[in-house]
């Protein structure tokens, strides 16, 4: 249950989609005018993110991975296929992005026609590979884990665009200087965001040293931490990781 | 240039400029910032996404009498995503380190916004020779995008160009350090690439005012 509770924080906040690693920008930035529009993607973006990741795991945990297909006979014990995940990845994202259309137009046309428009473009939406991308290169262990990093992930994708369409609706009040009206500003209104969701590094771990029980899931941020510490000792500087996302 | 006409010129000019594809027609964002802590990084995610959009574009120029347009969405993923594991397989054997730094982001080039947005704005629609020269002229427009943010973000953040130490030695004291010059180690972390990137609009912006947009 913990380590559930802990992906779910993780997933919002530290390893926010937009803000930690930039997925979805092109439409973060394309469709984030109006919140009402905002909303209808990122709510899209939550269900199909719920419904590809886990698919993916399964598709990774029984087929790709090295040693995958061993349920199929000891001789096939051998076979690693992890390099046909881009092509396998995309081919069920794209599916099921048609299928759940067709599925929501019969079901739920009110639904079809909140999300409609933006249902297509979210096959091509790097927050949805991404996911799955990350699900496999983080090894994540379990099914039920799985489905709750793509749902976590995809709430905090809906949260930075409904944050930034706010602020962008706002902003058309203000006199910002021409060169930078639209993308530039919103860039670095991003960027500053950014900044502050950096703020949330610190949540899990609280201190330095992590507590007990979850060294399995923090090993990644303590290696990330041993990294950055390492390029700081490089550049002569005796900062230490939590003083730089403190910044 | 007599192997180009004007006409065919202008398709490679054009991205690299006043139609550049991240600062004006704001396609293909994510890879750009996720990467761009180093040069040697961004200058290898170009180079792989100039290969990419040149030989995709040639590919769904020649079947585009063929692809239904019903599922040419589908069609023409499984074209990117054909090239960019060629290119990752290619990274894993000639520069495995590198493509640990790259992570999921070599990946991502198949959902990256230039790829399809050109598919679908071009190569759709025009002959091969054509399309060729608009995908190289599109990546060449996002891959100096690329690295104009990974020189500055290299160079303020570690004060190395390429892994080398270009300002003097830090810990040493010499060089521009000597005189009590320090790294921004603000540069490396995540967000300040998209400042970065703002300020490039803003600078192109200024110089050319046609391209700034309504409030």
């Amino acid at each position: 249950m913990l380590e559930h509770i802990e992906l779910f924080f993780k997933s919002i906040f530290i390893d926010n989609m937009v803000f930690a690693v930039f997925l979805g920008m092109c439409s973060y930035l394309a469709v984030s005018k109006k919140v009402a529009t905002a909303v209808g993607l990122g709510a899209a973006v939550i269900f199909v993110l719920a419904v590809t990741v886990p698919l993916n795991w399964l598709l990774d945990q029984y087929l790709l991975r090295d040693g995958a297909l061993a349920w199929l006979g000891p001789e096939y014990a051998d076979y690693n296929l992890s390099f046909l995940s881009f092509i396998l990845f995309i081919a069920t994202i794209a599916t099921m992005v048609q299928l759940v259309e067709i599925v929501v137009e019969k079901f739920s046309p009110a639904l079809y026609n909140s999300l409609g428009i933006f249902l297509p473009l979210i096959a091509v939406n790097c927050a949805i590979l991404g996911g799955s991308l990350f699900m496999q290169a983080r090894d994540i262990p379990t099914l039920g884990l799985a489905l709750n990093y793509g749902i976590s992930s995809g709430i905090g994708w809906f949260l930075a665009i409904l944050a930034i369409a706010a602020i962008r609706e706002k902003i058309r009040y203000s006199n910002v200087p021409a060169p930078l009206r639209g993308l530039g500003i919103t860039f670095i209104i991003t960027g500053l965001m950014g900044i502050g969701f950096q703020s949330f590094g610190g949540m899990l771990t609280g201190d330095n040293d992590p507590p007990e029980g979850t060294e399995t899931t923090t090993a990644e941020k303590t290696e990330e931490k041993e990294l950055i510490e390492k390029e700081m000792e490089e550049d002569g500087k005796s900062v230490s990781y939590n003083d730089i996302i403190k910044e | 240039m007599a192997l180009l006409s004007k006409k065919d010129a202008n398709l490679i000019l054009d991205p690299l400029a006043d139609n550049n594809p991240i600062t004006i027609q704001v396609l293909g964002i994510c890879s750009a910032l996720a990467i761009t802590a180093e040069l040697k990084a961004s200058v290898v995610m170009a180079i792989s996404v100039l290969f990419v959009m040149g030989v995709g574009n040639v590919v769904i120029s020649l079947l585009r009498n063929v692809i239904p347009s019903k599922i040419r969405i589908i069609a023409q993923l499984i074209v990117v995503a054909t090239l960019v594991i060629v290119v990752d397989q290619m990274l894993k054997a000639f520069q495995y380190e590198l493509s640990k730094t790259l992570s999921v982001f070599v990946g991502l080039i198949i959902t990256n916004c230039i790829i399809m947005g050109r598919f679908e704005a071009f190569a759709l629609g025009n002959g091969v020779w054509r399309s060729f020269l608009d995908g190289i002229g599109n990546a060449l427009g996002y891959g100096i995008i690329l690295i104009i943010v990974g020189f500055f973000r290299e160079l303020l953040g570690s004060g190395t160009l390429f892994g080398f130490q270009v300002l003097g030695d830090p810990i040493a004291k010499t060089g521009l350090y000597a005189t009590g010059y320090e790294n921004n180690g603000f540069m490396i972390i995540p967000p300040a690439a998209l400042i970065v990137v703002g300020i490039i609009i803003w600078v192109q912006r200024s110089r050319n005012k046609a391209l700034i947009e309504e409030a």
